[in-house]
């Protein structure tokens, strides 16, 4: 049986999220005969046609309905499962967005899913992490089983655009339920890059001492134009907002170049960042366990050491 | 009667360094030290204080697994659930299943809310709070950080990769919890031994009618691959050349 595979776009209404990018490849890693890619919203058509232009999809639904202004996993999750029916398998990303939705998909189809794909060895076999990435499992899913899977995008590389797929309206008779409303969202947004897809992360630790500290990571990030992260540590300590958490319990990225400043390196964190191509740190510690995965590293007080690097850029 | 069920799960503890058995046939667990997943732990402590509160009258806590977990049931009660319900299952219980006993028990207990782990530490799978909230038709509040309960639905804050997001879902709802929503409470002494009292029922998956599928077979287990060993410069000029010469600056 060849694979058809639908993907459950992220966007947030005017862009597509590069998450949706990632599944794509992940998608064409099958033996795949036809991948789709649903686009809810309320007004389609800007996202459909980014989409669209991803190399390797085959064909773009616009999924449109009034409630679909916010991505409510409850409202979503009956449109993509009513859209469902001719694929093998549904995927969306790793990321809040997926995790929320894709498993209420799982439930609704009665589908199982697997979570966070990191490699395909087959239609049916997946490489995923388990234990905080301290181990690696191959899962074999049954035999006629729809297969639901959320996408670790750290582990893909963007599907390069290139593509031109046609866009159709998808019409939905699906009854939306209305006992899950949103109320707001304070997006903690900057102008620096998006920590998921910056080609740069600069992140502090608990070393860095308070709110007050980080100052000097954000003078050296915005030189660099890389985005800016946070260890748990430094989180739980109210240095830095949580959206900033990179980790295991954060956000798990896979920049060129990553530099943990005053960061140990607890394995939590070490699992959010082991797909980064270059990793710098920088410790007092000489000891500390995050020399042990730096390709470059450097032991010193960070305080005299980020200033002088910033002169010297 | 307005309760909360809460879901737990025995794991190996966060503090223990894993290791996969030498034939890959899985992760090493014998002697060692098991837990409840802290996900969880924090679902328990939420409900507790909502009953604290005065907004639920009782918390009853489930799990779904081999005897062994009666320990991890036993810490709940010592915590302060007001009792617990095992239902005995043995070997790997997939996401689905585990989700399927939530319902018929959701179908018993009639709660007002069902607080789970945002997902439990073993296998990193997290899906049963959607799962459940699925297939018994709710809403579900994922990785909360904040709960308040108003007028028959509870207000969630979520933290999601953007940042925070608030939604409010009519009650009966699935939550699931992320770190920074409570702190939980130390076990006393005490309050272990009047646990030793409270009421624990134990069932059976197929007393309950629930098949223990399994369409996610477990084919081998592998150590994570380790990166290269990198190389240590002396300071801030050399750490730039260097960046420089790898054309990453």
């Amino acid at each position: 049986m060849t694979a058809r595979i639908l993907i459950v776009a992220e966007h947030d209404g005017a862009k597509l999220n590069p998450s949706t990018a990632k599944c794509v490849t992940c998608a064409r890693a099958i033996d795949v005969a036809d991948i789709s890619v649903a686009v809810c919203a309320v007004d389609a058509a800007a996202v459909a046609a980014q989409a669209a232009q991803l190399a390797g999809v085959n064909h773009v639904l616009r999924v449109e309905n009034p409630a679909n202004e916010h991505a409510l996993a409850a409202v979503l999750a009956p449109q993509i499962a009513a859209l469902a029916a001719p694929y093998s398998h549904v995927f969306g990303p790793s990321t809040t967005f997926g995790k929320d939705l894709m498993a209420r998909i799982s439930g609704l189809l009665d589908a199982p899913q697997v979570s966070d794909i990191m490699a395909v060895e087959s239609a049916t076999r997946f490489q995923r992490p388990i234990y905080a990435g301290n181990a690696i499992l191959t899962v074999e899913v049954a035999a006629g089983a729809k297969v639901v899977g959320t996408v670790r995008t750290a582990s893909f590389q963007a599907a390069p655009d290139g593509g031109s797929a046609p866009i159709e309206k998808a019409s939905l008779d699906v009854a939306i339920p209305q006992h899950t409303r949103f109320v707001s969202v304070s997006a903690g947004r900057s102008d620096r890059p998006d920590l998921q897809t910056a080609a740069r992360v600069i992140s502090g630790g608990r070393a860095l001492g308070s709110a007050e500290g980080f100052k000097i990571l954000y003078a050296l990030a915005d030189k660099l134009g890389a985005a800016v992260g946070a260890s748990r540590a430094a989180v739980d300590a109210g240095y830095a907002p949580n959206e900033m958490q990179v980790g295991q319990t954060g956000k798990i990225i896979a920049p060129q170049l990553y530099v943990a400043i005053g960061i140990s390196g607890a394995i939590q964190h070490l699992t959010g960042i082991k797909d980064a191509r270059t990793i710098v740190a920088i410790n007092k510690d000489g000891e500390a366990p995050i020399f042990e995965v730096a390709d470059i590293g450097l032991v010193g007080d960070l305080f005299q050491i980020i200033p002088e690097i910033e002169r010297l850029l | 009667m307005k309760r909360i069920l809460v879901g737990i799960k025995r794991v190996v503890d966060y503090n223990v360094r894993i290791r996969v058995k030498a034939d890959g046939s899985g992760v090493i667990t014998d002697g060692v030290k098991m837990s409840i997943n802290p996900f969880d732990e924090i679902a328990l402590e939420e409900a507790l204080r909502i009953r604290e509160r005065g907004a639920a009258e009782e918390v009853v806590v489930v799990t779904v697994g081999p005897a062994d977990c009666q320990q991890q049931l036993r810490t709940a009660l010592a915590m302060g659930a007001d009792r617990a319900l095992h239902v005995l299952a043995d070997g790997v219980i997939e996401p689905l299943v585990t989700a399927r006993v939530l319902l018929k028990l959701v179908e018993r207990e009639q709660p007002l809310l069902v607080i789970l782990g945002k997902q439990a530490i073993d296998d990193d799978n997290g899906q049963t709070g959607q799962l459940l909230a699925a297939l018994w038709q709710r809403p579900q509040a994922t990785y909360a950080s904040k709960v308040e309960l108003h007028d028959g639905a509870a207000r969630v804050t979520r933290e999601v990769d953007a940042g925070l997001e608030t939604l409010d879902v009519d009650m009966p709802a699935v939550i699931t919890t992320d770190l920074r929503l409570n702190e939980p409470r130390y076990v006393k002494l005490p309050d272990i031994m009047k646990a030793k009292k409270k009421p624990l029922d134990t069932l059976t998956l197929s007393a309950m009618g629930v098949e223990p599928r399994v369409q996610l077979k477990p084919v081998s287990f592998q150590a994570p691959a380790n990166r290269k060993k990198g190389v240590m410069v002396k300071d801030a000029a050399e750490l730039v050349a260097a960046l420089k010469q790898r054309g990453l600056l």
